[in-house]
């Protein structure tokens, strides 16, 4: 094959996939401004006409900052339980993973706990919550969704912690200083980037859950995001545009962390899987 | 101090691992008293055509899916790991399905696939004007489909990753004794990737297993038209809390955790691959 044609190849193929990913997006941007009528009638790829903000108004009278919020208050809960759980978990395994057989032994759970699908176990987390009195609560989506999110937390921060030198955490024992002092002031800023990394992973991951509330919650003031959109699609039904912007609004809170924060999420996303 | 996260995951995750096993054995409606079924619920499961056509479409979503994403993250993952003029610009919008959720993707495609009023009604593309969603022929491609579109990105971010790490001196190499493109791929780019491609494949196919938000969603719900997109999860979640038979759901799912923990182990058998060293690796 001739340099150039290969080039072209590329190319077209690149070109091929972007306006695969591409025209969806421009599709729901651009429906999401339309009125019902242009919705029926127009092209759907030419641009709207009167581009209008009335769908968003009527998503945003529709509830829609409740949801925020609960999204909001659920994965702010969830990844701060996580990472402090995890934060601990790691650094006694890794202190303690040559002597102890006990943190060898977490560190395998942990590991088999990747493996473990959520959607399998949903019947029993279910019983578990009604059993707590946890049904229909915003906790009862917090609790699990922090569990499901340790095991890949927990063996990030271990394999981070590994190459911290075992000499640094034995020099502050010698001054005296407790496990909690050596965990405060030299593991944790010591593994900060790693932290900020999985914790953005995991509150993606959190942000955009739908079986946990699904299964969990109930009434409509519950709701998180995405569940919100299946309740706002039973309630526009046939009124596309007016779902599209719903679509629109719930991500674009994901969409302004990963205009701040590219670098981490592109390196929690890979952390952990890539070799 | 390790206590937290192992109340945390032994109750939410441990726990109900073993609960599965033991509510399969059981009779419960979801609301009222859990009673004793015995093998009752495995028989009813495993003598239903239903959960062999569901294991079955299971599996058709887990090979076509990994027959259709690797090909085409390997490649975006070549291209954006290269030094491409425009690569960051395309990187940036190869992104976005991964900040969208499942949900968001599910009702976007389903508007978009509308054969009314979807994208099929633009000029020049009425031959997408069909019922990809509503046909029983279909519906399971268009719904293979959009988990590509989902994912893809995701895969094609690790492939990137890998192939950024393999040393340039072994391309050097390769170029001094004459190896041209076609080969230093095949004889490099390929085996150094054998742990990315491993990685990849093992989260494709455990991934398959437990597809649930987005066929949910592109189906309103049902695993339909009829059961034309019913796979194991759907099935679970419609017999246990549409049909109020968590007993039979859990026996359901007990296959799913078997399936998913034995394929796991089986990738990474095959492959003498332990994520423990990919781990310990990463970051």
């Amino acid at each position: 094959m001739t340099t150039t044609l290969r080039r072209a190849l590329t190319a077209g193929a690149t070109l091929l996939w972007t306006a695969i990913v591409v025209v969806p997006v421009y599709w729901v941007v651009t429906t999401s401004v339309r009125s019902r009528a242009d919705f029926v009638t127009a092209n759907p790829l030419a641009p709207p006409d009167a581009p209008t903000l009335a769908n968003y108004r009527t998503v945003l009278a529709g509830g829609f900052g409740t949801y925020l919020l609960n999204s909001v208050v659920v994965t702010l809960a969830a990844v701060a339980v996580t990472a402090v759980a995890s934060l601990m978990a790691a650094f006694v395994i890794v202190r303690h993973g040559n002597g102890s057989a006990w943190s060898r032994r977490y560190f395998r759970l942990f590991l088999l706990g990747l493996a473990i699908p959520l959607q399998a176990v949903i019947i029993p987390v279910y019983l578990l919550i009604i059993r707590m009195q946890l049904y229909d609560s915003l906790l009862a989506i917090i609790l699990p969704s922090a569990a499901f999110a340790v095991p890949v937390t927990v063996l990030i921060l271990v394999s981070f912690l590994r190459d911290v030198p075992a000499s640094l955490f034995e020099a502050m024992v010698v001054d005296g200083a407790g496990e909690w002092r050596v965990l405060l002031s030299l593991a944790a800023p010591l593994v900060r980037p790693a932290l900020v990394t999985v914790i953005v992973y995991d509150g993606l991951q959190v942000w955009n859950g739908f079986l946990f509330p699904l299964i969990l919650t109930q009434s409509g003031d519950r709701a998180v995001l995405p569940l919100a959109l299946t309740l706002y699609r039973g309630q526009f039904g046939i009124d596309v545009p007016a779902t599209m912007a719903a679509v629109v609004l719930s991500t674009l809170p994901m969409l302004a962390v990963y205009i701040l924060a590219r670098r981490q999420l592109v390196a929690g996303l890979t952390a952990g899987f890539s070799k | 101090m390790a206590a937290p996260a192992l109340v945390l995951f032994g109750l939410f995750g441990v726990v109900p691992l073993a609960g599965v096993v033991a509510l399969s054995l059981a009779r419960w409606d979801g609301l009222g008293r859990l009673g004793w079924a015995g093998a009752a619920n495995w028989r009813a499961v495993l003598t239903d055509a239903g959960t062999w056509e569901s294991l079955w479409l299971t599996v058709k979503v887990m090979v076509l899916s990994w027959l259709v994403q690797t090909p085409i993250a390997l490649a975006l993952g070549l291209f954006q790991a290269g030094r491409a003029r425009w690569r960051a610009a395309f990187a940036v919008l190869f992104f976005l399905p991964l900040l969208l959720s499942a949900v968001a993707i599910g009702l976007a495609w389903q508007a978009l696939l509308d054969p009314a009023f979807g994208i099929g009604s633009a000029p020049g593309l009425h031959w997408l004007a069909r019922p990809l969603l509503g046909s029983p022929d279909l519906a399971l491609y268009t719904v293979i489909f959009v988990i590509a579109w989902q994912f893809i990105p995701f895969h094609a971010l690790l492939y990137q990753a890998g192939i950024r790490q393999i040393p340039a001196a072994l391309y050097e190499a390769a170029a001094i004794d004459g190896a041209n493109r076609t080969a230093r791929f095949v004889h490099i780019t390929l085996p150094q990737l054998r742990y990315t491609i491993v990685t990849s494949t093992t989260l494709m196919l455990v991934g398959s297993l437990t597809y649930f938000d987005l066929i949910f969603v592109l189906s309103g719900g049902t695993g339909g038209p009829g059961t034309a997109t019913r796979v194991l999860p759907l099935a679970m979640y419609i017999t246990g809390f549409q049909a109020h038979d968590m007993g039979r759901a859990s026996a359901v799912a007990t296959v799913l955790v078997v399936a998913g923990l034995g394929l796991s182990l089986l990738t990474t058998r095959l492959s003498g691959f332990t994520r423990m060293d990919s781990l310990q690796e990463g970051l």
